[in-house]
C-alpha cells in the first residue's frame, strides 16, 4: 500500500479537478446524470480523504506522503511538492465529508446543473489542494482556485434577501465576497514574492515550504524582515477567515449563496484562511508571529463577541448562522493567537467541529427554505410539528454550536478557552461571555423557529428528503462522535501542533 | 564582418513570405466576387509554408547576416513562431466578417501578409534604421486596414487619429536615432553599446536620443502617457483589426524592445540602472491608468483596450528589470507576451463571432450569453478570468512568474502595485461575466436581423445564428493551450530560456 500513500494527495486534487472538465461534457440542463457523476466523484474522494486520515501514523508525526513533482525549474524552482501533516489530514478529512454532503443536497439545482457541479467540483479541488501542498506558488494557485468559482456558483444560483426597507442581491453578495477575498490574496501574494526575496537573498530562492521552514527555523529570517511581511499573511488569510473587521463579505456572502455553496464556504473555505495563518504566518513566520499574536487575539476577541451580538439581532436564519460563523472563527483566531498547544490544538478541533455544525445549519436551513420559501424566523414557527428531523437536526447543531457538553463544540471551545487563560486571561473572561451570548441567540432561534404554537399556513411543509435526513443524521453523528471520543481526533491535530510550536 | 550575402539563404521564409503576399495581391485580381473568400485560405497556407520552413531551415542557427544588421537566431524563431501562429488565428477567426464586411478582402489579406512580415523583421532586426523600417512596414500595413471599413464613420475617425499619432511617434523615433548615431556615429546595437561603455563622459543629447527613441517605441505600445489614440482606434477599427492591433503588434514591438535593450543599452553598464526607476515608474502608472480607466467603459472594445494598457504597464514592468547577463526578466517579458496572446485570441476571436451573430459589441449586448451561445460564454469567462490572473488559466502562470522576477530584482512595490491593479482589473472582468452568466438574455437581441452596422453589410443581411466551424476550433485549441500554460508550462519555459539565451549570447 506503499503506492497508495505516495499518489492519495494527488489523486484528492487531481479526481475532482478532472471530473469538474469531464463534468463539462454532460448535456446543458439535464439535472439527474451530473448530478449523479458528481456523487460519484465527491464520493470517491470522500473515501481517498477517509483513508489518508486514517492512514496518517499520528505515532510517527511529521509530513507523510510525501511527493514531489518537478513543475517549473531554475531559476524560479517551483514544483508541486504534496505532504499532510497532523493539522492538515482533519482538514482534508472535513473537506472530503462536507464536499460529498454538499454534491447530495444540491439535488435541488436545477437551472443549468452542468455548470454548477463543474465548478463545485473545481473549488473542491482547490480546497483539497490549499490542505495538501507543500509550495507557497502551489498554496496560492489552489487557494484563488477555491475562491474563483464562488462568484458565479452565488451569482447565478444563489437567492436575494429582502429586508424590506432595502434589498441584498445575490450579486451585491458575490462582488462583494469576490473583491474582498482577492483583495486578501492580494496581500497574500505580495507576502509570498516578499518571502521567495528574501530567500533569494539568502542564496536559494525558493517556494518550497519545507525548506522555508528550516530557515526560519534556523532564524535566517530578520526580526525586522518577519514583523512587517507576517501581518500581509495575518490579515490576508483573516480576511479568509472572517478576522474582524473584514469579516462584512462573510454573511453576505453566505446568504446569497445556495445551501451547498454555503455549507462548503462556510464548512470548509473559511478554514482555508484559518489554516493559511498556522501553515504559512506561524511556521514560516514565527518572530513575527509572536510580535502580532497579542493584536490577533484581541481581534479574535472582537470576532466572538461582535459575531454574537450581531447574530442575536438578526431575523433571517441564514444571516444567523452567517454571524454565528464569524464568532466561531473567532475562537479558532483566538486558539491560534495563543500559540499554546492546548489553544492551538482547540483551535483545529474548532475548525473541523465548525465545519460540520455549520455546514449541518446550513443544509437544514436550505431545506425548510426549499419549502417554505421564507427564511425570517419571526413569520416561520413550530417547524418541528412540521419538519420533525431536519429542526431536530439543526437543533442538535445549535447545542453543538452553543457548546453543549457531550457535543464536539465544547470539546474544542474548552481546549481554546483553557489556551486563553494560560495566556491572556482578560480576554478569556470575555470570550466566555461570548459563548454566553451565542446561547442566547441559538435558543432564540430554537424557540421562535422550531418550538411554540405553529401556525396554520405551514401545515403544507413536509419533512426533509430521504437525502437530506441521511446527510443530517451523519453530520449529527460525527458531532456526538467527536463530542464524546475526540481523541481519534485530538491525538493526530496535537503531534501536528507540536512540530507547528517546536521553534517557540 | 563578412560578405552582404554571405548565409543569406537564412532570410528564405521572408523572401517567401513577401512573395506570398504579393501574389494573394495578385490572385485577388483575378477572383471573381463570390469566390474571394478562397484568399483566406491561400493566405493560411501561405503563413503555414513559411512556418515550416521557418522550421526547418532555422533552428540551431545563431547567426548574423547583411553585415550585422539582420539576426538569425533562436529568440526571432521564437517570436517568428508566434507571429505566424497569431496570423492563422486571426485569419481563421475573421474569415467570416471580412466576407461579411469588406469590400476589398484580397487587399486586406494581403496588408496582414505584409505587416507580419514587417513584425518578423522587427524581432530580427539588430540595427536601428533596420528596425525602424520593419516597423513601418508593419505600421503601414496597419493604417490602411484600421481604415478599413469604409463606410463606417467611425473606422474612419481611428484610421486619422492611428496615422497622426503614428507618423507623429515615427517622426519622433527618427529623431531619436538620428541623435544616437550623431554622437556615437553608430547604428548598430552592439556598436552602441560598445561605443557608450568605451568612452567616460557622453554627451547628454545621446541620452536625449535615447529617450527619444523609446517616446515614439512608447507610442505604438500605448504606454501611459502615450496612450490616448489607443481606445478611440480599438473602438473605430474593425475587430478582426482590433483584435490583430492588441495581439500581434505589442508583441512585435516588445521583442523589438527586448532586443535593443539586451544588446544595445544594458551592456552599457551602469547607466541602465539608473533608466530603470523610470521604466518602472511609467509601468505602475500604466497599469494603474489602464485599469482604473477600465472601470468605466461600456464598450468592448475600448474595455479590451484599456484593458492592454494595463497588461502592457505588467509587461514594462518586467522590462524595467532587466539585467545583464541574466535571462530570467526576457523569460518572464517573453513568457508573458505568450500567454498574453493565447488568451486574448480567445477574447477577440469569440466577440468576433459574437458580432457576426448579432452586429453589437457594448458589454451590455453580452447579457444572457450564457443561455444562448454557451460556448461563446465559457470561452470568453475563461479568457476574462486568465486576464486577471486566476487559476488554472494561463494568466495565473504568466502573472505569477512576471511579478515573481520583477520582485526578486528589488521591485517588490513594484509587483505590489500590479498585484493590486490585477484586482482592479477582476472587477471589471467579472462585469462581463455578470452580463453573460447572470442578467437574463432579452430575447430580441439574439434574433437573426438586427444589424445596424451603418452600411457595412453591404452584401448579406443575415446574420448567422451560431459561430462558425472556424471561430470554434480556433477558440478549442487556444483554451486547450490557456489551461496547458496554466496547468504545465515547463516546456514552453525551456523553449523560452532558450530563446533568452541567444538574446544575452548576442549582448
Amino acid at each position: 500500500m506503499n503506492g497508495f500513500n505516495e499518489i492519495v494527495l494527488f489523486l484528492l486534487i487531481v479526481v475532482p479537478l478532472l471530473g469538474a472538465v469531464a463534468a463539462m461534457a454532460f448535456p446543458k440542463d439535464n439535472p439527474k446524470p451530473v448530478w449523479g457523476f458528481a456523487i460519484v466523484i465527491s464520493s470517491i474522494t470522500f473515501v481517498l480523504s477517509i483513508l489518508a486520515f486514517i492512514r496518517y501514523d499520528y505515532g510517527v508525526g511529521g509530513l507523510q506522503f510525501i511527493r514531489v513533482f518537478d513543475w517549473i525549474g531554475d531559476p524560479i524552482n517551483i514544483s508541486l511538492s504534496l505532504g499532510l501533516d497532523g493539522i492538515s489530514a482533519p482538514l482534508i478529512l472535513l473537506n472530503g465529508i462536507v464536499l460529498l454532503g454538499a454534491v447530495l443536497i444540491s439535488q435541488t439545482i436545477i437551472h443549468r446543473s452542468r455548470d454548477f457541479f463543474v465548478l463545485l467540483l473545481a473549488l473542491g479541488s482547490g480546497v483539497f489542494g490549499v490542505f495538501a501542498v507543500q509550495d507557497l506558488f502551489f498554496l496560492f494557485f489552489f487557494y484563488e482556485l477555491a475562491v474563483l468559482p464562488m462568484y458565479l456558483l452565488i451569482g447565478v444560483w444563489g437567492s436575494s434577501t429582502d429586508f424590506g426597507t432595502f434589498l441584498r442581491t445575490k450579486e451585491y453578495g458575490a462582488m462583494k465576497l469576490m473583491l474582498v477575498l482577492v483583495g486578501g490574496s492580494v496581500l497574500i501574494w505580495i507576502g509570498i514574492l516578499a518571502l521567495y526575496t528574501q530567500s533569494a537573498q539568502l542564496g536559494s530562492p525558493t517556494f518550497n515550504m519545507i525548506e522555508l521552514g528550516e530557515m526560519a527555523s534556523k532564524g535566517q529570517f530578520s526580526q525586522s524582515f518577519q514583523s512587517w511581511v507576517f501581518p500581509l499573511f495575518m490579515i490576508g488569510f483573516g480576511i479568509l477567515a472572517g478576522l474582524w473587521p473584514f469579516h462584512t463579505w462573510s454573511p453576505d456572502g453566505h446568504v446569497a449563496a445556495p445551501t451547498g455553496v454555503s455549507m462548503l464556504h462556510a464548512g470548509v473555505l473559511m478554514k482555508l484562511g484559518a489554516f493559511g495563518i498556522i501553515r504559512v504566518g506561524v511556521v514560516l513566520l514565527p518572530e513575527g508571529a509572536e510580535a502580532w499574536m497579542p493584536l490577533l487575539i484581541v481581534l479574535g476577541t472582537v470576532n466572538v463577541v461582535y459575531g454574537a451580538i450581531s447574530a442575536i439581532s438578526q431575523n433571517d436564519l441564514k444571516y444567523v448562522i452567517g454571524y454565528s460563523s464569524v464568532s466561531h472563527m473567532g475562537y479558532v483566531i483566538m486558539g491560534i493567537a495563543t500559540l499554546h498547544p492546548v489553544g492551538l490544538t482547540g483551535a483545529v478541533l474548532q475548525m473541523f467541529s465548525h465545519g460540520i455544525m455549520t455546514a449541518l445549519m446550513f443544509a437544514m436551513v436550505g431545506s425548510i427554505y426549499e419549502r417554505a420559501h421564507i427564511r425570517d424566523m419571526n413569520v416561520l414557527n413550530g417547524l418541528i410539528k412540521r419538519m420533525g428531523t431536519a429542526s431536530f437536526f439543526f437543533a442538535i447543531a445549535g447545542l453543538a454550536s452553543l457548546g453543549l457538553p457531550g457535543l464536539s463544540g465544547f470539546i474544542a471551545e474548552f481546549m481554546v478557552f483553557v489556551g486563553v487563560f494560560h495566556t491572556y486571561l482578560p480576554l478569556a473572561i470575555i470570550a466566555v461571555i461570548g459563548a454566553a451570548i451565542t446561547a442566547v441567540y441559538i435558543l432564540r432561534l430554537l424557540a421562535k423557529t422550531f418550538f411554540g404554537e405553529a401556525d396554520p399556513q405551514w401545515e403544507h411543509l413536509t419533512d426533509s428528503s430521504p437525502i437530506e435526513k441521511t446527510v443530517g443524521a451523519v453530520f449529527v453523528a460525527i458531532l456526538i462522535f467527536v463530542g464524546v471520543w475526540p481523541a481519534p481526533l485530538v491525538r493526530v491535530i496535537n503531534i501536528g501542533v507540536d512540530s507547528v510550536l517546536m521553534g517557540f | 564582418m563578412s560578405g552582404l550575402t554571405e548565409n543569406i539563404y537564412l532570410l528564405t521564409p521572408e523572401f517567401v513570405l513577401a512573395g506570398l503576399a504579393i501574389l494573394v495581391l495578385g490572385i485577388d485580381l483575378f477572383l471573381p466576387e463570390d469566390r474571394k473568400d478562397v484568399i483566406g485560405w491561400i493566405s493560411i497556407a501561405s503563413l503555414v509554408l513559411v512556418g515550416v520552413l521557418t522550421l526547418i531551415m532555422l533552428p540551431g542557427h545563431e547567426e548574423s547576416l547583411y553585415g550585422g544588421l539582420v539576426a538569425v537566431d533562436a529568440f526571432s524563431l521564437l517570436f517568428k513562431i508566434v507571429f505566424l501562429v497569431i496570423g492563422v488565428f486571426i485569419i481563421l477567426s475573421s474569415m467570416e466578417y471580412i466576407k461579411r464586411n469588406f469590400a476589398h478582402q484580397g487587399e486586406f489579406y494581403g496588408l496582414l501578409l505584409f505587416s507580419i512580415l514587417g513584425m518578423n523583421l522587427m524581432v530580427q532586426a539588430r540595427e536601428l534604421l533596420t528596425a525602424y523600417i520593419a516597423l513601418e512596414l508593419l505600421s503601414f500595413s496597419l493604417y490602411i486596414m484600421v481604415t478599413y471599413s469604409l463606410n463606417n464613420r467611425k473606422s474612419n475617425e481611428a484610421g486619422i487619429k492611428y496615422i497622426i499619432v503614428g507618423a507623429f511617434s515615427s517622426a519622433v523615433l527618427l529623431y531619436g536615432l538620428s541623435m544616437v548615431y550623431g554622437v556615437v556615429g553608430v547604428t548598430r546595437f552592439n556598436d552602441i553599446a560598445t561605443a557608450i561603455s568605451g568612452s567616460a563622459d557622453l554627451s547628454p543629447s545621446l541620452w536625449v536620443g535615447v529617450a527619444l527613441i523609446f517616446v515614439g517605441l512608447g507610442f505604438k505600445l500605448s504606454i501611459v502617457p502615450f496612450h490616448m489614440w489607443a481606445p478611440d482606434t480599438y473602438e473605430g477599427a474593425p475587430l478582426p483589426v482590433t483584435a490583430y492591433l492588441a495581439i500581434a503588434s505589442k508583441t512585435a514591438a516588445f521583442a523589438l524592445v527586448l532586443r535593443f535593450l539586451c544588446e544595445g543599452v544594458i551592456p552599457a553598464g551602469d547607466l541602465w540602472h539608473q533608466w530603470q526607476i523610470i521604466f518602472a515608474i511609467i509601468a505602475a502608472l500604466s497599469m494603474l491608468t489602464g485599469n482604473l480607466v477600465a472601470l468605466a467603459q461600456t464598450n468592448m472594445k475600448r474595455l479590451m483596450a484599456y484593458s492592454s494598457i494595463g497588461h502592457v504597464g505588467y509587461i514594462l514592468a518586467g522590462i524595467a528589470v532587466l539585467s545583464a547577463g541574466s535571462t530570467m526578466a526576457i523569460n518572464g517579458v517573453s513568457f508573458y507576451l505568450v500567454g498574453y496572446a493565447v488568451t486574448n485570441m480567445i477574447v477577440f476571436g469569440a466577440i468576433i463571432s459574437f458580432f457576426n451573430m448579432t452586429g453589437k459589441d457594448d458589454i451590455a449586448d453580452f447579457r444572457g450569453l450564457a443561455d444562448t451561445h454557451p460556448l461563446l460564454a465559457a470561452s470568453i469567462a475563461i479568457a476574462l478570468f486568465s486576464l486577471a490572473g486566476l487559476p488554472i488559466f494561463a494568466g495565473f502562470t504568466v502573472k505569477f512568474y512576471l511579478f515573481t522576477v520583477v520582485a526578486s530584482s528589488g521591485f517588490l512595490w513594484l509587483a505590489g502595485v500590479a498585484i493590486i491593479s490585477s484586482l482592479i482589473s477582476l472587477y471589471y472582468y467579472l462585469q462581463i461575466v455578470r452580463q453573460m452568466y447572470i442578467e437574463k438574455s432579452d430575447v430580441e437581441s439574439i434574433e437573426p436581423s438586427a444589424i445596424d452596422t451603418s452600411g457595412e453589410a453591404p452584401t448579406l443581411s443575415t446574420s448567422l445564428v451560431k459561430p462558425s466551424k472556424m471561430t470554434i476550433s480556433v477558440l478549442l485549441i487556444s483554451l486547450i493551450a490557456v489551461v496547458w500554460l496554466g496547468v504545465y508550462p515547463a516546456p514552453l519555459l525551456d523553449v523560452i530560456e532558450i530563446a533568452s539565451q541567444a538574446l544575452v549570447m548576442g549582448s
